[in-house]
């Protein structure tokens, strides 16, 4: 019995069928070395990672929308998270500033307030992008009935492309968002939290209640919902599917740039390769959370983020994503359909 | 073959050549389906009858042939268009979303419609009284009687002219199977016209004005429904009589 993201909202799953005494045991015990392990944690680490999983949720929620539409893994996710941090700072470092807009401190936060000009501007890039993409590449393979395997690969390539062209446009030296302020909050527990990072988690916040009211509230949402579950009977229903899969990437797009902005945002840089490096992690939240299922992507980012984060007690930072891609390769091996059940039924 | 009488035919699928990848599965398939009309086509497993449902359905492609819908040419239009003109169909398997609740799954059927369709929505809640038991419950949870009225009802929601049905009784009960012939009869007396595909032929016949039958992707025969249950061949081949 797998626990489904449907329940989620609904009714508390009940205990699985195959659930005995000695799980409950080990339960217990697992509790008990967590309780002991939890003073030795640095609370500083769980916090940051949480703030990390929200912005792997951003990349990794559009991820899993798009795979839900179109059933393959878009490699080049990270790059339209690259695109939206790129044009934010093109629109903080020269566009703004030639209308008269200059960095001024926006309270604690490192950034000025361009950055909130910018940041909907870099999602519109993300999902212009994205659709263009559709429109000149993707949508010509569907037409050729292209298999998965082709449009991964095409999707390796595009990866390379936008980073070269990145790297073109703004070399591949490490840039930033203008930092006016390095203001740290204090809280007990030796919690010290930038106070950017707030500002990541109610971005975070927003768009995450956003998407969830779009896909269960709107009649576009509850299309992209039909046409993930069974592509079709959307079509003999009268779903424009071409459409859905536009507002599917248009979403997908805009949310990786936003936490593209928000990566360059909590890293204080701004580099090409920076999108390809946070595949790892988006992917190993999306495995984490059954490919396909937003909902479990969301859950995934959280414990992915958090596990890098804290795995730096004890190992070299450098090797967080080496973390988030052990995570990923024992639950293909253990459980391929995730924690929570990947894409429509059965 | 002309529709009777000569008056325009609501459906008329015309020597129909359709397939998948290189092979040709109907080699020119002639149906018609006149206005208010139950039709039913019966056949061998594989002969065909799914794949002319989706092709007049315009999800497999018209190579050759003509289908028209009230005397459009409609071969080769998207599904989303030949549906907006009041011709809804639902597949033999997987013809609900299942991941969706009820409520969900009867919006979807109306995804054309720009007017209110709220009533709609009652009037299918009241045509199958289990639907409006809970709509907020996921279609996947619902029974093999309910998900196939479930299918029915959202292919109804655009209020279509010609309501496309194939093999609506398969895996029913003996009891769901009469109820869902029933509820068929009741929406054919609203106007609907039907094309059926069954096997419950004896059924299905009963109530049919015509019947065809297809055979490896050709007509085999075709006569009004008395006629072929009449048919001795017919009976020992597909009536299970002997
Ligand atoms: N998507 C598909 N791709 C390739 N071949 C297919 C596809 N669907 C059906 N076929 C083949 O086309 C032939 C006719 O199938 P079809 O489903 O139309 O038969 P049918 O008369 O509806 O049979 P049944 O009574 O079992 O439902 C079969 O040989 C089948 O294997
Ligand atoms: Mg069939």
């Amino acid at each position: 019995m797998t626990v489904r993201w449907q329940n989620i909202g609904g009714k508390l799953p009940r205990l699985p069928r195959w659930w005995t005494p000695a799980h409950t045991a080990a339960a217990v015990a697992l509790l008990v070395v967590a309780l002991g392990i939890l003073p030795v944690l640095k609370m500083s680490l769980v916090v940051n990672g949480v703030f990390l999983g929200g912005i792997i949720a951003l990349g990794a929620i559009g991820l899993s929308l798009v795979f839900g539409i179109l059933n393959f893994a878009n490699v080049a996710h990270g790059d339209y998270m690259i695109t939206g941090a790129y044009v934010a700072f093109f629109f903080i470092d020269s566009f703004l500033p030639l209308l008269g807009i200059e960095g001024q401190g926006l309270g604690p936060f490192t950034f000025g307030y361009p950055l909130l000009i910018a940041l909907p501007f870099g999602a519109l890039a993300g999902a212009v992008a994205a659709i263009a993409l559709d429109s000149l590449i993707y949508r010509r393979l569907r037409l050729r009935g292209a298999n998965a395997a082709v449009l991964a690969m095409t999707s390796l390539g595009l990866a390379i492309a936008i980073r070269g062209l990145a790297q073109i446009i703004w070399g591949t030296q490490v840039l930033s968002y203008p930092r006016e302020s390095r203001q740290v909050f204090h809280l007990p527990l030796d919690v010290r939290i930038p106070p950017d990072s707030l500002f990541i988690a109610v971005v975070a916040i927003i768009l995450v209640v956003s998407v969830y009211l779009l896909l269960t509230r709107t009649r576009m949402g509850k299309a992209m919902r039909a046409t993930a579950d069974n592509p079709d009977l959307a079509l003999v229903t009268g779903i424009n599917t071409q459409r859905v899969i536009w507002a599917t990437w248009a979403i997908g797009g805009g949310l990786a740039a936003i936490a593209g902005v928000l990566l360059a945002v909590s890293q204080a840089q701004l580099l090409p390769i920076m999108g390809w490096k946070f595949l790892i992690p988006l992917f190993a939240a999306v495995v984490l959370g059954g490919i396909g299922n937003p909902y479990g992507a969301l859950v995934g980012a959280f414990i992915i983020g958090v596990t890098m984060e804290v795995s730096t007690q004890w190992i070299n930072p450098s090797y967080k994503p080496a973390v988030a891609f052990a995570i990923m390769i024992v639950m293909l091996l253990a459980r391929p359909r995730g924690l929570f059940g990947g894409s429509g039924p059965g | 073959m002309d529709s009777p009488g000569g008056i325009l035919a609501l459906l008329e699928a015309d020597g129909v050549v359709a397939g998948y990848g290189e092979t040709d599965i109907l080699h020119g398939v002639s149906v018609t389906v006149d206005d208010g009309e139950i039709v039913t086509i019966i056949g061998p497993n594989g002969c065909g009858k799914s794949t002319l449902m989706k092709t007049i359905a315009g999800l497999v492609k018209v190579r050759s042939g003509r289908v028209r819908f009230r005397g459009e040419d409609i071969s080769g239009a998207p599904p989303e268009r030949v549906v907006g003109k009041g011709l809804c169909y639902v597949p033999q398997a997987a013809n609900i979303f299942a991941s969706l609740s009820i409520r969900e799954n009867l919006e979807m059927g109306a995804f054309l419609r720009k007017d209110d369709y709220r009533g709609r929505i009652n009037d299918m809640f009241g045509l199958f009284p289990d639907l409006a038991q809970a709509p907020g419950r996921k279609a996947h949870t619902l029974s093999g009687g309910q998900r196939q009225m479930l299918a029915i009802a959202r292919a109804l929601m655009l209020d279509p002219a010609l309501l496309l049905l194939d093999e609506p009784s398969a895996g029913l009960s003996p009891a769901m199977l009469d109820m869902v012939f029933e509820r068929i009869a009741g929406i054919n007396a609203t106007g609907v016209a039907m094309l059926l595909v069954e096997h419950n032929a004896r059924e299905a016949l009963g109530m049919s004005s015509r019947g065809y039958v297809l055979a490896g992707g050709e007509n085999r025969l075709e006569d009004t429904g008395p006629e072929l249950l009449a048919n001795p061949e017919i009976s020992r081949l597909y009536l299970g009589g002997r």
